[in-house]
């Protein structure tokens, strides 16, 4: 069983991921229990109270971001704990996945740039009522590392529409900070449930001063509070 | 059968390998209005038969080979 006082967050590792091991250390130093877990693994880990997908570029890339690594076996226990309200968090190839899989709306494309970028951007927290950001006020801006090339977010405008007026849009780039072409500036979308929750930024590569900024601990910690709170509800 | 699938970015979704080409065609001197890249994938199938290879690749297309939110496609068959 996952200890409720620190709960047990496993990242997923898939072929191509590479923040995987820094998003574990985040969450540990953050006070959860992490775990890495092989893509070809069937079940989460017993006593799983939230889940990461990193980022990274699984599979290669190949055929789009995410559109292969989606069918991992592990997937379909990440999906099963999705709809069954268990958090999950997609972070840059995470998102791309969780997108391709249908938990997430939208899509990401090639940046409009057609250039990787890297490097801090700010972020607005439009919601700070969700599982993801609660340890944010709304409007808040935090400044967290890109380091993408396919992180242009795009819905059509009736999908766009319907996500502004429920709540969907969960991150924004701050006004003239939008990397890479997105509809609407969005940086962060959740599910219809507000369980699911994927952001190009990585929070990870900012939860210490001197990796420049320690605002990723606002999303990844609220991240644990939610956890610790749902394991606590599981004993 | 050979299936040739030609999946492209549907109209109005931002294609900027499209504007590159474009932009680059016009730096070589062709009067051009408009580029768009897609993508080809060639599939060998093992039926002969056209509905069938048509079912099948419809529903590749639907569970991998595209994302229909912002990509389109149309179906070549041929005699392999």
């Amino acid at each position: 069983m996952s200890d409720e006082r620190r709960p047990l967050i496993p990242v997923v590792v898939f072929p191509g991921s590479n923040d995987d091991r820094d998003a574990e250390l985040a969450l540990r130093g953050l006070g959860a229990d992490s775990v890495r877990v092989w893509h070809t693994d069937e079940v989460l880990p017993r006593g799983t109270a939230a889940v990461v997908l990193p980022g990274g570029f699984s599979y290669g890339d190949y055929l789009r971001c995410g559109a292969i690594a989606r069918f991992s076996p592990i997937m379909r226990a990440v999906t099963a704990f999705a709809e069954s309200g268990g958090l999950v968090l997609g972070i840059c190839n995470g998102f791309q996945i969780l997108t391709e899989a249908g938990l997430l709306p939208g899509a990401l494309r090639p940046n409009a740039t057609l250039s990787f970028v890297c490097r801090d951007v700010e972020v607005v927290v439009e919601h700070a009522a969700t599982a993801f950001t609660s340890r944010a006020e709304p409007g808040q801006h935090l400044t967290i590392p890109v380091k993408h090339g396919d992180g242009c977010w795009f819905a059509d405008d009736e999908l766009l529409a319907h996500l502004e007026t429920t709540g969907g849009i969960g991150l924004r780039y701050a006004d003239g900070a939008n990397p890479n072409g997105a509809v609407a500036d969005v940086a962060g979308v959740l599910n219809a449930d507000g369980n699911v929750f994927g952001l190009m930024p990585h929070p990870e590569h900012a939860v210490d001063p001197l990796l420049g900024s320690v605002d990723g601990a606002t999303i990844l910690g609220s991240l644990v509070d939610a956890a610790r709170l749902s394991a606590a509800a599981l004993v | 059968m050979r299936a040739t699938v030609l999946v492209r970015p549907k109209p109005g979704i931002l294609d900027p390998q499209g504007q590159a080409v474009e932009s680059s065609l016009r730096h070589l001197g062709f009067d051009v209005a408009d580029a768009r890249v897609g993508r080809l994938v060639d599939v060998d199938l093992a039926t002969e038969d056209r509905d069938e290879a048509l079912a099948q690749i419809e529903r590749m297309c639907a569970q991998l080979l595209t994302n229909p939110l912002i990509e389109s496609y149309s179906i070549e068959l041929e005699h392999a």
